[in-house]
């Protein structure tokens, strides 16, 4: 990066000759970018700005008797779409149900990988790629595929888990209102645990070996250098699996809509990415984009301000 | 002569790994008494790895066992093992992979083949343009440059899935929604590939060959196709990994997109035969789910070291 800077620099400070070689390299540099952001401004950008902007409308049924019938119209419908979202009783429990989920399921999931990795990197293991490799391997299966398998393994009739659990005098039911949450974020875990542990060991792996050494002369113990050492040193990977894995809870959908097929009981607004949808596809009333929109914009807020709370926090804890 | 040449490099590979090996085994013999892992310590350790083992494993051998049974004898044999002798396996397996395909009203295939065409246009094109996009942040400058790159970093907090219902809104209006184009396009576009490139661009691309290349009279787009693309060809496969998978797992933006039977991808008709009510054949579809993520399981096995470096440039980085 400095090398590259410094160049420029020296270039942009001599002659016009040279500037003109400056604005040959911001042609280059701007064409290069041009299909990624070109791809970027449909993929994202413009999305951002349709769903704002739909969002202050609603479809309505003009022309038509009582009935139906007549032509659908797109009417200015101002802060009313928002207003409905941020009164709407279902959607704050479907954030609610979110929040619970991210709260037990992300520091679980760190936590257990953050422990794996350090057990994997603390030289009493042999055959360290083996285990690397069962533990990676549930992220190659799709999130559908895997709560589709856990559903199944939920079932008291199918599954041997509750079967085994039975002879123990346990009956188990995975889909009890109190429970549902917990085997939904069980699935979560099971995928992703492998994934975030890879990138915790692979920053463990990156620390220099010397300054265990160092330790060790030092006088620490295994357990100091673990926690001296080696924790601080994937602190910063960890906060940020930490970030995204918050980001990624808060659009919770896969795992509950596969669950609905097993449990009539998951309603079509059991979390905001679900009510979403299905009032963008009209089985929720108000129904239609404009609508879906505002939920999707009132979401994108909470999480925003959820990532700046924890931010802030991480910041406060950092500094004492 | 090449042939020999190849065989004292493997030689060479293997004695490096053995030397390594023995540093790491060193390592672990030369800690002072004080500091050797007690006996207990060792065992729990491994105790606690193997049911990690287990727990991550099981999911996958039971879908594994499920895949062979019919409906009563899910219900019925032994959860954990087959409900045949091995010497009758053949004939269950036919007999549930003809259920699949009856249920699947023969589409199964269709569906595979509708997910490898997603994941592997959208990764080649979505490779492409992030690395080149990552080599003009890397190594140009430009003004617009650090606003650019806080708009994509930035994007990688937005919940993405939240952009989906504009994203149908959108093809819907064009009338391009249920085309394999509406699926393509928004996967094409990966910030964190972008964010690979640029570090692999960073690291690997010096700055003297390209200033080398320039003196030479070559263009900047030959530059980039016959010199840069080669050398990040290994980062390159890392992105092309993490788009696949991640198209491959994408199932809201399908659901959203496609209507048609014959256009969805696997994950997509799988969930559509679970939803059916009418649906009983729990076997079958397990075997449907195991070879819907065979193309994803071999991919990661065969292309394991890229996973790696991917995932370090993360760590390191992040």
């Amino acid at each position: 990066m400095s090398a590259t800077t410094q160049t420029a620099v020296k270039r942009r400070g001599s002659s016009t000759k040279r500037s003109k070689a400056f604005r040959r390299e911001e042609r280059t540099g701007w064409a290069f970018m041009a299909p990624f952001c070109i791809l970027f401004l449909v993929v994202f950008v413009i999305p951002i700005i349709w769903a704002i902007y739909q969002s202050f409308f609603q479809q309505v049924a003009t022309g038509g008797g009582a009935y139906g019938g007549g032509s659908l119209e797109n009417k200015f419908v101002g802060f009313a779409n928002f207003q409905y979202v941020v009164t709407s009783s279902a959607f704050w429990q479907g954030i609610g149900r979110v929040l619970i989920y991210t709260v037990i399921q992300v520091p679980l999931m760190i936590i257990v990988a953050l422990a794996l990795a350090m057990l994997l990197d603390s030289l009493i293991v042999k055959h360290v790629s083996g285990f690397r490799l069962l533990y990676f391997l549930p992220y190659a299966i799709p999130g559908v595929v895997a709560s589709i398998i856990w559903v199944f393994l939920y079932n008291d009739q199918i599954s041997p888990i509750v079967k085994f659990l039975e002879m123990f005098g346990v009956h188990p039911d995975f889909f009890a209102s109190n429970a549902v949450i917990a085997s939904m974020a069980n699935i979560t875990t099971w995928t992703f645990t492998g994934y975030n542990m890879l990138i915790f060991l692979a920053a463990l792996q990156a620390i220099p070996h010397e300054l265990y050494e160092a330790a060790r002369i030092d006088g620490a113990n295994g357990w100091q250098i673990a926690w001296r050492i080696k924790l601080p040193n994937v602190r910063g990977a960890a906060l940020l699996a930490m970030l995204l894995s918050i980001v990624g809870t808060i659009q919770l959908f896969n795992e509950p809509q596969v669950m609905q097929t097993a449990d009539p009981s998951i309603s079509d607004s059991f979390t905001p990415m679900m009510m979403a949808l299905n009032t963008s596809r009209g089985s929720l009333t108000p129904k239609g984009d404009g609508p879906a929109s505002a939920i999707a914009i009132v979401m994108a807020l909470i999480a925003g301000l959820l990532a700046a709370a924890y931010a802030i926090v991480e910041r406060k804890v950092n500094e004492s | 002569m090449t042939s020999e040449l190849a065989s004292v490099d493997r030689r060479l590979i293997r004695a490096q790994q053995r030397k390594a090996d023995k540093m790491r085994e060193k390592a672990a013999n030369d800690l002072p008494p004080s500091l050797q892992p007690k006996k207990p310590v060792k065992v729990l350790t491994i105790i606690v790895l193997v049911l990690a083992a287990i727990y991550f494993m099981f999911p996958i051998y039971w879908a594994l066992i499920a895949s062979t049974k019919s409906p009563s004898q899910l219900t019925d044999s032994n959860g954990v093992w087959f409900a045949v002798g091995l010497d009758k396996l053949p004939d269950a397996i036919a007999a549930n992979y003809a259920t699949l395909l009856g249920w699947t009203k023969g589409y199964f295939w269709r569906w595979v083949l509708n997910s490898l065409i997603y994941s592997g246009v959208s990764a080649i094109i979505g490779t492409v343009v992030a690395v080149m996009a990552g080599y003009a942040t890397a190594k140009f400058q430009f003004r617009g440059k650090g606003v650019a790159i806080g708009i994509v970093m930035g994007s990688m907090l937005m919940p993405a899935a939240l952009l989906t219902i504009p994203q149908y809104s959108i093809f819907n209006a064009i009338g391009m929604d249920n085309t394999m184009l509406s699926v393509i396009i928004p996967c094409c576009v990966s910030p964190f590939g972008f964010f690979l490139g640029s570090v692999y661009a960073q690291n690997s691309v010096p700055d003297e060959l390209l200033e080398a290349a320039r003196i030479d009279g070559a263009g900047e787009a030959r530059i980039f196709f016959t010199i840069v693309l080669r050398i990040l060809a290994p980062a390159m496969v890392t992105i092309f990994l993490f788009l696949f998978v991640a198209t491959w797992n994408n199932f809201l933006l399908p659901l959203m997109m496609l209507s048609s039977t014959d256009l969805q991808p696997v994950t997509l008709g799988l969930y559509g035969m679970v939803s059916l009510a009418t649906f009983t054949d729990r076997g079958a579809l397990m075997m449907g789910a195991l070879l819907g993520v065979l193309p994803v399981i071999v991919l990661f096995l065969f292309l394991q070291r890229y996973w790696k470096a991917g995932l370090a440039a993360g760590a390191v980085k992040g």
